[in-house]
């Protein structure tokens, strides 16, 4: 594999980079060419993703190891240098940031983008970020990369301002600053104790750690662990959510619904690859689960008690952070492959659940959507300004309505895992797992916990968004026809859509993530492809090895 | 030395933190900044404390390792300089916003009703 396809585990991160750079070279007055460019870019990344998510999971000709591919930035060995690992957890990861990110762009592209500066280079970023996260091998770049995605979705969280908007963004942005310290503080211990920042090093060195080093270890475990959590939204660390997701934006509150599982991304990467010398605390069933569960529970009753959608949207980015907790802190393997599914599932329907939203909001008259009680008791007023759209101009796509509530029922069903789509499959697939993990003939009291835990917030789901229906499309006596616009309808669609293929592909799916479960379960491949990765360089008289 | 430098970061630290969970916007950006100071002295610190070692290795002297300092802490402490500074002033704008648009510098855009 030579030429420009040995660059390939790294376009996911140039390609916006660069994209997003050049765009800040043209003013916000040069709307075209930074729509080009930022359709290209996003066409790029869902076409590198897809090509990867190809060559690691065995379906294009590629020399990689087990499908683990390694890429070494500056061309130094690890544990030297900085590498870049592919492997089927990140690809999987690539395609669905890249899809959801083309989506809610194309969303944003209608209206949104005009609503304040810089739109565009700072949706690239976050791309970048995400993209990075999920490729690096190495705990510090995993930090900077966070940064990346963190500091551009400052600025996407303000994008349109108003007062409610930077309140809740003040709060989001404290709250991801402290967590930051948190993360540095992890990363600084464990060098101090292992002297490797690159994570495939990390999986040997702390299986050689013995007496107050390991202890020492096990703590700056335990502070990534929290740092983790906390973009996780895992309970008690979870409070900023569900008003800085509301607050934002549609398009940004939709490409946000990644970003929780960037924490959870995090957790798994980190705790695969700590299993097999023991993982500490934090990534393992000890307290992964009951945080879980806990998160779990919050999700349920706060989705019922929201009184507002987009708040009860928030609800549900919690809800799926609890449920995956749980999965993933169940003992075995088992409940990666199906975890992962709902993963992908949850992130698709929250995603468009976002968007939907504001579309159905537009159908309102101010306060219809609110019960008459909340109104008063939560002091909400009636905003103005850039949030309001109803004079949107454009091509408007026929029976908006039929296809709002028809887009509205499919997410629910998603959300709360009813047939016929893939939300179903994922909780069949999760609790039958679930069920099956013990080894004696009766289930554990944990896996009995999830059951209930997961079948009581799907009960809750459907209660508080057939409310939430009914009240959006029933109830409301005088409702404006919306004019939707093709580009606005047809992400949302797409979305869907690709639930509806999830599920009508669950096999296939299922299979390529089980693997993806029984290749985390085994960390070595992914130890010795990076450590064995040689440098391409022919050694240079005066270059010591 | 390992004593003074303990005491001075949980010194800061701990003042950072109490900052952070005062209610005046102006409070937190301090105790931000207090605990990104704290944290880089524990990132500095983690590469072991030495007196008078270069962290560049000097090929008059002697190849020995433990004649110099790990240059990698300062490294990464140099990047989470940049990073904490580049995020408080972002905070600093969302500060301004913030006051600006509510009329109060209380980090819930409204004073607490008695």
């Amino acid at each position: 594999m030579n030429g420009w396809m040995q660059h390939l585990p790294i376009m996911p991160v140039a390609i916006p980079l660069m994209a997003g750079a050049f765009m800040l070279l043209l003013s916000d007055a040069h709307r075209r060419p930074r729509l080009m460019l930022g359709l290209l870019s996003i066409a790029a990344q869902i076409a590198c993703a897809i090509t990867l998510l190809g060559m690691s999971g065995g379906y294009l000709h590629s020399n990689w190891p087990d499908g683990v591919g390694v890429y070494l930035l500056g061309d130094w060995p690890a544990p030297f240098g900085i590498v870049a690992v592919v492997d089927r957890l990140s690809t999987v990861m690539l395609v669905l940031t890249s899809l959801l990110g083309a989506a809610t762009w194309i969303y944003a592209t209608a209206r949104w983008d005009r609503a304040g500066v810089h739109f565009h280079p700072l949706f690239q970023f976050l791309l970048m970020g995400l993209n990075g996260a999920f490729l690096t091998g190495d705990l510090f770049n995993l930090f900077v990369f966070f940064e990346v995605l963190l500091a551009a979705s400052y600025g996407l969280m303000l994008h349109g301002s108003g007062r409610a908007r930077v309140a809740a963004g003040l709060h989001y942005i404290v709250v991801n600053l402290v967590a930051s310290f948190l993360l540095l503080i992890a990363i600084a211990l464990i060098y101090g104790v292992t002297g490797t920042l690159n994570m495939a090093d990390l999986a040997v060195r702390a299986g050689q750690l013995a007496g107050p080093e390991r202890q020492l270890f096990e703590a700056a475990a335990a502070i990534l662990g929290v740092a983790f959590l906390i973009k996780a939204a895992a309970w008690p660390l979870n409070f900023w959510l569900p008003a800085a997701y509301a607050n934002a934006c549609a398009p940004v509150g939709g490409v946000f619904a990644i970003m929780t599982k960037v924490g959870i991304y995090a957790l798994l990467r980190i705790g695969s690859l700590l299993l097999p010398t023991g993982a500490p605390a934090a990534f393992g069933g000890e307290w992964m689960f009951p945080v879980g569960i806990a998160t779990l529970a919050v999700g349920t009753l706060g989705l019922l008690a929201a009184p507002q959608a987009e708040r009860q949207a928030g609800y549900c980015i919690i809800i799926s952070s609890g449920t995956l907790l749980g999965a993933l802190g169940m003992p075995g393997v088992t409940l990666t492959g199906p975890a992962l599914y709902y993963l992908i599932t949850s992130v698709f329907a929250l995603g468009a659940l976002f968007m939907l939203l504001e579309m159905v909001e537009r159908t309102q008259v101010f306060g219809a959507d609110l019960l008459a009680v909340s109104l008063e008791a939560f002091d909400i007023e009636d905003p103005e300004g850039p949030g309001r759209s109803d004079d949107v101009v454009g091509v408007a796509i026929p029976a908006a309505m039929a296809f709002l509530g028809m887009s509205f029922i499919a997410c629910a069903l998603l959300i709360s895992g009813l047939p016929p789509l893939s939300g179903f499959v994922a909780k069949f697939s999760l609790l039958s797992a679930a069920l099956q993990t013990s080894v004696t003939d009766t289930p554990s009291p944990a896996a009995w916990t999830l059951v209930a835990a997961m079948l009581i917030s799907g009960l809750a789901g459907i209660i508080a968004l057939g409310r939430t229906g009914i009240r959006l499309f029933w109830s409301s006596e005088e409702s404006i026809t919306p004019r939707l616009r093709i580009s606005e309808a047809a992400p949302v669609g797409t979305l869907l859509l690709a639930c509806v293929a999830l599920a009508f592909w669950a096999g296939p799916v299922m299979r390529y993530l089980d693997d993806t479960a029984r290749y985390l379960d085994r960390p070595t491949s992914y130890v010795n492809a990076v450590l064995t990765q040689n440098s391409s360089r022919v050694s240079e008289p005066g270059v010591d090895p | 030395m390992e004593i003074v430098l303990a005491i001075a970061i949980g010194v800061l630290a701990g003042s950072g933190i109490w900052l952070l969970l005062r209610p005046r916007t102006f409070q937190v950006i301090m105790g931000l900044s207090l605990c990104s100071y704290a944290v880089n002295l524990f990132i500095f610190g983690m590469g072991r404390i030495n007196v008078d070692s270069p962290p560049v290795i000097n090929t008059d002297l002697a190849t020995d390792p433990n004649l110099y300092a790990d240059p990698l802490p300062q490294a990464l402490v140099l990047t989470a300089i940049v990073i904490g500074f580049a995020t408080t002033a972002l905070f600093l704008v969302v500060l301004l916003a913030s006051r600006g648009l509510s009329d109060t510098d209380h980090v819930d855009g409204r004073e607490n009703r008695q």
